[in-house]
């Protein structure tokens, strides 16, 4: 009998060892490597342990300084520059969708811990350095009883705000720190089980339209294809009427987007779908073509088809458009700002990105916010390190970056969802 | 006299046991049924239902796999039988752990390889409970 018992626990972690090591091979620019998938008995789980701050500070490159400007926030995600410098801040946690299958109930008490414990802010806060110090020394609730905010937009005289389940509109004049009132309700969003919840936003240059980016409501459609309806898109609305259309689709969950300046063109940072392996599949930085497709759930960086999806569909992996980027498997990238002079010569050209950190990796990447350079409006070189160190030496995680927004004076605003801080780097004058 | 002193009965098992053990067959049986479903249809919710009837099969089965192994070591005469039962049981479990392993990969991922392993609990699931329950309560020689 032991005998019997002993072979098969040998068995069991002969098979589960025998799957090689994950160490990352870059995987970034136009052209990642796309490996085989790879489909382990158990799936790669390492979630860092929370850890304080105390007298660390996240790394910055040399010449720049950080400090946090907020603290003790409600799980802040986004901010959002206003034209008289001060800052509002997104904070709230949405979601909440049911465990569908026995993993689920594992999985999501294990990614619990990697999380703050905080309850939802659902609010935006407001944030004021009126005399330009680089101390924010008012720190005041602009609206609260919201639905899990996440992305917003000023056009004119009009806050928008994304809920989880509903684009709303307040009347915004400078330097007010308070909403007058309850939101005018724009247009309702998709939000039945919502798996992937934030609806990131972002506002057109002539301020006609905004975009809206809407997760899928699975991994892979285990939730059946029913549940994915109006899910992994960009819409576009009519601000005017509420009118809205897919924009984009097959974006698994578009969770932050970007208009560039200049060009005007809407970018969306995706993250891409799981269980294939360490090093699938790459997460990325992309263009958004009107009515493009981008492969979810059929196919993964351009037409590399994922089988656990039936029935298939041919004819939409051969209209797939390949992204412009890639920025690695796993490492969650929620934060997207491009960037301007006045963040000093070397980040100048290119886009900030805010990566929140993997969990269902081995060795942890992301946990970062990484500056990707542009050259003639397109992606150019590998990503540079801009703010790091949310993951300690000692595999803790101090922080997780989320929302970043470049502030037209030379700062660069990171929303942190772990700590509950709102960081700023500021090149050194 | 010694004709009679070879002769013994198997003793019933005990109702709970005996309805665990008996369990065991709807239960991976309909999860079979569920793969079945899902590979001719692709309707999703069919691997949602195999994923769940799995997991309470092992549950079952582990509860019976107790009695087994006690009854094992408490068996004095004819280790056979005993033997073979908890075998056969130790045998679904394993498979039924990696079919819930299989079954845990999202949608079409769990397949082929899912149903697969659930024909084959299926299939332990009756081995087990015709060597656990027949002959039960009857004379044997």
């Amino acid at each position: 009998m032991t005998r019997s018992v002993r072979w098969s626990v040998l068995a069991l972690s002969a098979l589960l060892v025998a799957c090689g090591s994950d160490a990352p091979p870059p995987q970034f620019g136009a052209d990642p490597a796309i490996p085989e998938p790879q489909r382990r008995l158990v799936p790669e789980m390492n979630i860092a342990k929370p850890a304080p701050w105390h007298e660390l500070r996240p790394t910055v490159p040399q010449g720049y300084t950080i400090s946090a400007i907020a603290t003790g926030l409600l799980i802040p995600r986004q901010t959002l520059l206003l034209p008289n410098g001060d800052i509002l801040v997104a904070e709230g946690r949405g979601g909440g969708a049911p465990a569908l299958l026995p993993k689920d109930v594992i999985a999501g008490f294990l990614i619990s811990r990697g999380s703050t414990k905080v309850e939802s802010g659902n609010r935006l806060t407001l944030l004021r350095d009126a005399d330009g110090d680089g101390v924010y020394e008012l720190n005041t609730v602009f609206v609260d009883g919201l639905n899990a905010p996440f992305g917003m937009a000023l056009i004119e005289g009009s806050l928008y705000v994304a809920n989880q389940d509903e684009l709303v509109r307040f009347a915004y004049s400078e330097g007010q720190t308070r909403a007058a009132g309850a939101p005018e309700s724009v247009v309702k969003l998709p939000s039945q089980i919502n798996h992937h919840w934030t609806k990131a936003m972002a506002a057109s240059l002539d301020g006609r339209y905004l975009y809206v980016g809407i997760g899928s409501n699975s991994n892979i459609t285990e939730r059946g294809m029913a549940a994915e309806v109006d899910r992994a898109m960009v819409w576009r609305i009519d601000v005017a009427s509420g009118a809205y259309k897919p924009y984009a689709t097959g974006l698994r969950n578009p969770s932050a987007l970007a208009i560039q300046p200049g060009t005007g063109t809407l970018w969306a940072a995706v993250n891409e779908r799981d269980e294939l392996g360490p090093n699938l599949t790459p997460d990325y930085l992309t263009s958004v073509r009107e009515g493009g497709f981008y492969g979810w759930p059929y196919s993964y960086w351009g037409q590399n088809v994922d089988t656990r999806v039936r029935p298939q569909d041919p004819e939409k992996v051969a209209s797939a458009i390949t992204p412009d980027y890639a920025l690695g498997s796993h490492v969650a990238p929620l934060g997207l700002g491009f960037s301007t002079p006045a963040m000093g010569a070397q980040f100048a050209d290119g886009a900030f990105v805010g990566q929140r950190g993997s969990w269902n990796r081995e060795q942890p990447v992301g946990y970062n916010v990484v500056f990707v350079p542009f050259n003639g409006g397109r992606p150019a070189g590998d990503p540079v390190n801009f703010v790091y160190g949310f993951l300690g030496e000692d595999g803790k995680a101090r922080g997780r970056p989320v929302g970043v927004t470049v502030d037209p004076r030379g700062a660069l605003i990171v929303a942190d969802d772990l700590a509950n801080t709102v960081w700023r780097v500021t090149p050194v004058r | 006299m010694s004709v009679a002193v070879e002769r013994m009965y198997l003793r019933p098992l005990h109702a709970l046991h005996a309805a665990a053990l008996a369990g065991t067959i709807p239960l991976f049986g309909g999860a079979l049924l569920a793969d079945i479903a899902y590979a001719y249809t692709y309707q999703v919710q069919w691997t949602n239902f195999a994923s769940w009837l799995n997991a309470f099969g092992l549950v079952y089965v582990g509860l019976v796999l107790v009695w087994a192994l006690v009854a094992l070591l408490r068996s004095e005469r004819d280790r056979v039988r005993p033997m073979m039962y908890a075998l056969v049981l130790l045998a679904l479990c394993v498979a039924g752990f990696f079919n819930a392993l299989v079954h845990a990969r999202d949608a079409w991922g769990a397949m082929p390889l899912g149903l697969v392993l659930s024909a084959v609990c299926a299939v332990l699931a009756c081995v087990a409970t015709w060597i656990g329950l027949a002959g039960r309560g009857e004379l044997q020689r």
